[in-house]
């Protein structure tokens, strides 16, 4: 008789929680030594279910499929010259930050999820987070063989890992995981499967892969919608495990709920780097990043939270100061390094008319008033040969390690500042926000390396701005930074097209 | 409790005291209402720097480069120390006159509105 | 009442899972971007296999919906027939 098929129901059962055991002569506490000291009380794992369902034998078939038509794509990508068909090479920036800011990332997620896939009792979530850790080790992978053609093309892309270790703006995004995988495993998991993955997530795929797009870049349009596709795993994961904690425990609502409100803090300030991309680096505009925040999180998490409200979640702290500060960041932040340009390892510019009159149209309430006369003093100056480079050094907020860039919403035209003392020491924040997450953990966050203050420790070599970026860097000085008008991404570009 | 860690008494290397500047502390120096520089300034001098070297010295390569920088009246600036209004002594050293390490002053020139009046 | 959604890469097997899901569920909007399609619905979507089937041509694995995903909004539960995604509020 031939063997009936198991539904997937069975198949899930047998492949993954019958894999489980009761230890019977071990301590379950010593196999699991992370799993109380957060405060999270979890009374029954068996209650943990995968929407999803899915097996190993599945995943491998899936996943396997997804990577053939991947790598065909990279490949007739590569044989047909694909960089040409980009719309213009100030886009290629976009994608050294995503190299260098993102795909390190993915590499702390693999490394994140790895270790939170092993520390958790119930053997569901155990099965979901080593899938999701071989995912991410995927996305690196994939993203590095995405940008690797552009390698051979353009500059900047050549050292990202080094760069991600070492350069100012990109201890931003590694703190960011850092502080992630220094917590315990239902942190992490509240912070990366939930606040990142699910809440965040679109905010930061929708405008590389749409930019992409929109752009001509279909190795990174491709490698987007195919990584998107293991994200939906990753989005359903999140919120399966924030329902699955608030479920468990009354106890467990106010411990999830303060690592809601820090995790979606540290994401969006994560996320003004993103902001500046949309508005600033696509030379085709997707939308602006006041409406891709409006439609994917006051709209999307509108609803998600609404979902939440039942268990007495409620949508995280300061979400109304984000939404004023949405008309705000991306020309803060293009701003910071439009000024900072020399010791960035990609190209900045001033905006071309047409894309300030963009700007202005997608941002009525503040663009012409506080960040249109930035760029014509920027114009006048760049037009007298003394294109405006700061000649020292920012503050640094401790917790999001971004320069003070943000102002207060009532007043944007004044910086917001913020400082706590603690053990006779004074620390400065950007925001309440990132002010109240250092409060709740100072011992955490004195330990933040922040390049600025290490700079002046002599800890990343020297004296000068341009030996550090040249030695410690790594950047080619002259080539990778500075302008992009009379740089050799210019130049070729140029020759490439046949135009003066 | 100052950190969630499964040690008891965890205590973190606090990366930025400031015996780790080599005989420098650090302070920060914002211009209200200038954001043409997008964040104060951070500047490792030592504790004995007299305030007028760091305002007459240090403080020009930068904020010099704002077209408003010259006209500047001294007398009329004011000043916030640590969120407290502050008169700087120009020939005391900073740390002998509350200055400390992470310090951050911040100076305010009511007349001169930004580049264009627009806070720039 | 809150908008679940699902968004499909545009190529030639997800055209056929698009129509299946305007089929079943008429309410639906489905809205055209470049390289993907987006589909929304109040509260409540399916994804219906036999209807994929029908549509296609060839038996469908409701999870093969993975190949063609780039991204959902919603409670999802999976089974053999069918996949569902809900908001409850």
């Amino acid at each position: 008789m031939a063997a009936k098929k198991l539904n997937i129901k069975d198949k899930y059962r047998l492949l993954t929680r019958d894999l489980d055991w009761e230890f019977s002569y071990q301590d379950r506490n010593k196999a699991f030594p992370f799993e109380e000291f957060e405060g999270i009380k979890i009374t029954d794992w068996s209650k943990w279910e995968d929407p999803f369902r899915l097996t190993m034998d599945s995943y491998w078939k899936y996943q396997a499929e997804k990577e053939k038509k991947l790598y065909a794509i990279f490949d007739a990508f590569s044989q047909n010259n694909g960089q040409l068909n980009i719309s213009d090479p100030r886009y290629v920036n976009a994608l050294k930050i995503f190299l260098t800011g993102v795909s390190p990332l993915e590499y702390q997620a693999f490394q994140g999820f790895a270790h939170t896939g092993r520390q958790f009792g119930g053997v569901g979530a155990r099965v979901a987070c080593q899938m999701q850790s071989i995912d991410e080790l995927r996305h690196v992978q994939t993203q590095v063989h995405a940008m690797s053609h552009y390698n051979k093309f353009f500059d900047g892309l050549q050292d990202w890992s080094h760069m991600h270790d070492r350069v100012w703006y990109l201890s931003v995004p590694k703190s960011f995981f850092n502080d992630a995988r220094a917590a315990g495993p239902f942190e992490f998991m509240v912070a990366i499967g939930f606040s990142f993955e699910y809440v965040l997530t679109n905010l930061l795929f929708v405008p590389f892969m749409s930019g992409a797009a929109y752009n001509g870049d279909m190795a990174t349009v491709t490698f987007g919608f195919s990584a998107q596709s293991d994200e939906a795993r990753h989005m359903t994961l999140g919120l399966e495990v924030i329902k699955f904690l608030l479920e468990q425990h009354e106890d467990n609502v106010p411990i999830v709920q303060k690592w809601i409100d820090k995790w979606f803090w540290r994401g969006t300030r994560l996320l003004t780097i993103v902001a500046m991309m949309m508005d600033y680096m696509l030379p085709n505009k997707v939308m602006s990043w006041k409406e891709a925040w409006e439609v994917y999180f006051e709209e999307a998490g509108g609803a998600l939270f609404k979902d939440l409200a039942r268990y007495g979640i409620t949508m995280p702290k300061y979400a109304d100061v984000i939404e004023k500060e949405k008309e705000h960041i991306s020309h803060q932040a293009w701003w910071t390094f439009y000024t900072h340009g020399h010791a960035a390892g990609f190209h900045t510019w001033i905006p071309t008319d047409e894309e300030l009159d963009w700007l202005s149209e997608k941002y009525p309430d503040t663009f012409d008033k506080y960040y249109r006369p930035r760029w014509e003093l920027a114009k006048e100056m760049e037009a007298r040969g003394e294109r405006f480079y700061t000649k020292a050094l920012p503050q640094l907020c401790t917790t999001c390690q971004i320069p003070m860039l943000f102002t207060e919403m009532d007043d944007p035209s004044q910086t917001c500042y913020r400082d706590s003392v603690y053990n006779g020491d004074r620390y400065h924040f950007c925001s309440d926000g990132c002010k109240d997450i250092f409060d709740d953990e100072p011992e955490k966050f004195v330990q933040s390396w922040l390049p600025v203050h290490q700079i002046f420790q002599g800890n990343c070599g020297g004296p000068g701005v341009e030996d550090i970026l040249r030695d410690y860097y790594q950047m080619n000085v002259g080539v990778d930074n500075m302008d992009i008008k009379g740089s050799p991404d210019e130049e070729r570009w140029k020759k490439w097209k046949g135009v003066a | 409790m100052p950190v969630h860690a499964i040690t008891p008494d965890y205590k973190g290397d606090v990366k930025d005291r400031l015996e780790n500047f080599h005989g420098n502390q650090i302070v920060y120096v914002g211009w209200d209402h200038h954001l043409m520089f997008c964040a104060a300034f951070a500047y490792p001098l030592p504790p004995e720097t007299p305030f007028r070297a760091l305002r007459d010295e240090v403080m020009p390569e930068a904020f010099s480069l704002h077209p408003e920088w010259s006209k500047i009246d001294w007398s009329a600036a004011t000043w916030l120390l640590d969120g407290q209004p502050f008169e700087p002594q120009l020939d005391v050293a900073l740390k002998d006159q509350g200055i400390g390490h992470k310090s951050l002053l911040r100076f305010q020139t009511p007349d001169l509105k930004g580049y264009k009046g627009a806070g720039v | 009442m809150s908008k679940v959604y699902i968004a499909l890469q545009d190529n030639d097997e997800s055209r056929y899972i698009v129509e299946a899901i305007e089929q079943d569920n008429p309410e639906a909007t489905v809205i055209h971007m470049p390289a993907m399609i987006r589909i929304e619905a109040e509260n409540y979507l399916a994804v219906k296999r036999e209807t994929v089937e029908e549509k296609m041509g060839r038996d469908w694995d409701v999870q093969e919906l993975h190949l063609n995903l780039i991204t959902i909004g919603g409670n999802v539960d999976e089974d053999d027939d069918q996949i569902t995604l809900t908001w409850n509020s």
